[in-house]
């Protein structure tokens, strides 16, 4: 699974986008938070609040109760800003 | 079906040349509304802002916004163009066009799509003041509440 993180999110993590296996039980994307989380300083301060984490799914917004089986790329950002 | 036109683009967006499109050869639209958000000086303080945005996404789901405006107003063109990059004070940030046969459409779809645009489409915004500061622009509560209310209109 590919994870594209963008803004503050990306700064914090230190990286634009990697591949990861998430292991067994990281069925939704509050697992997949919390397993980022455990992978060391950088993800746990970037995530330490994921209410402030936005979420998309292959391109498609997604809250983080959302399963991510089959999802080919998830997007990690905070609350967006255009316009 | 109405024509949609979505691009985000790192070069000046001019308003009269879109404007001139839309409308070329048309004599059944009897509307046309812009809105154009500009990049603000705040007081002097920012040099500039820079746009990131999600290359694959950004296009997408602007395009299903303009859509979306397609399906609930009487609308027969939309554009919506986005910069993305370096963008100084006073130029345009973002480029909104309706048309349709009389006013309310026009007018309510383009405040419709700037408002699901501010919160639905992935764009953030980053100051460089002129001092050399450099930090994120904050998402608003006052975004999240234009967009509710087209939730609970009609």
């Amino acid at each position: 699974m590919k994870l594209v993180y963008f803004a503050w999110v990306r700064e914090r993590i230190g990286t634009a986008e990697e591949v990861v296996e998430p292991p067994r039980g990281v069925d939704t994307v509050t697992d997949l938070l919390g397993w980022l989380r455990t992978r060391g300083e950088a993800y746990d301060h970037a995530l330490s609040e994921p209410a402030a984490i936005r979420v998309a799914l292959d391109h498609d917004h997604a809250d983080h109760d959302t399963p991510i089986a089959g999802v080919r790329e998830v997007a990690l950002f905070p609350p967006m800003t255009g316009g | 079906m109405p024509q949609i036109r979505v691009a985000i683009v790192s070069e000046p967006l001019d308003i009269t040349a879109e404007i001139e499109r839309v409308t070329a050869g048309r004599g059944d639209i009897g509307a046309v509304v812009t809105f154009t958000g500009l990049c603000r000086d705040e007081d002097g303080r920012l040099e500039a802002l820079e746009l990131e945005h999600y290359p694959g996404m950004a296009e997408t789901e602007v395009r299903r916004i303009a859509e979306q405006a397609a399906k609930r107003w009487e609308i027969s063109d939309v554009t919506v163009l986005h910069r993305h990059g370096k963008v100084k004070p006073g130029e345009t940030i973002v480029l909104v066009v309706t048309a349709s046969k009389h006013r309310h459409a026009a007018f309510e779809s383009a405040e419709f799509i700037m408002d699901f645009l501010k919160t639905h489409a992935p764009f953030w915004k980053k100051e460089h003041t002129a001092a050399g500061a450099v930090a994120w622009v904050g998402a608003k509560a006052s975004d999240d509440e234009a967009e509710e209310r087209w939730n609970n209109a009609d």
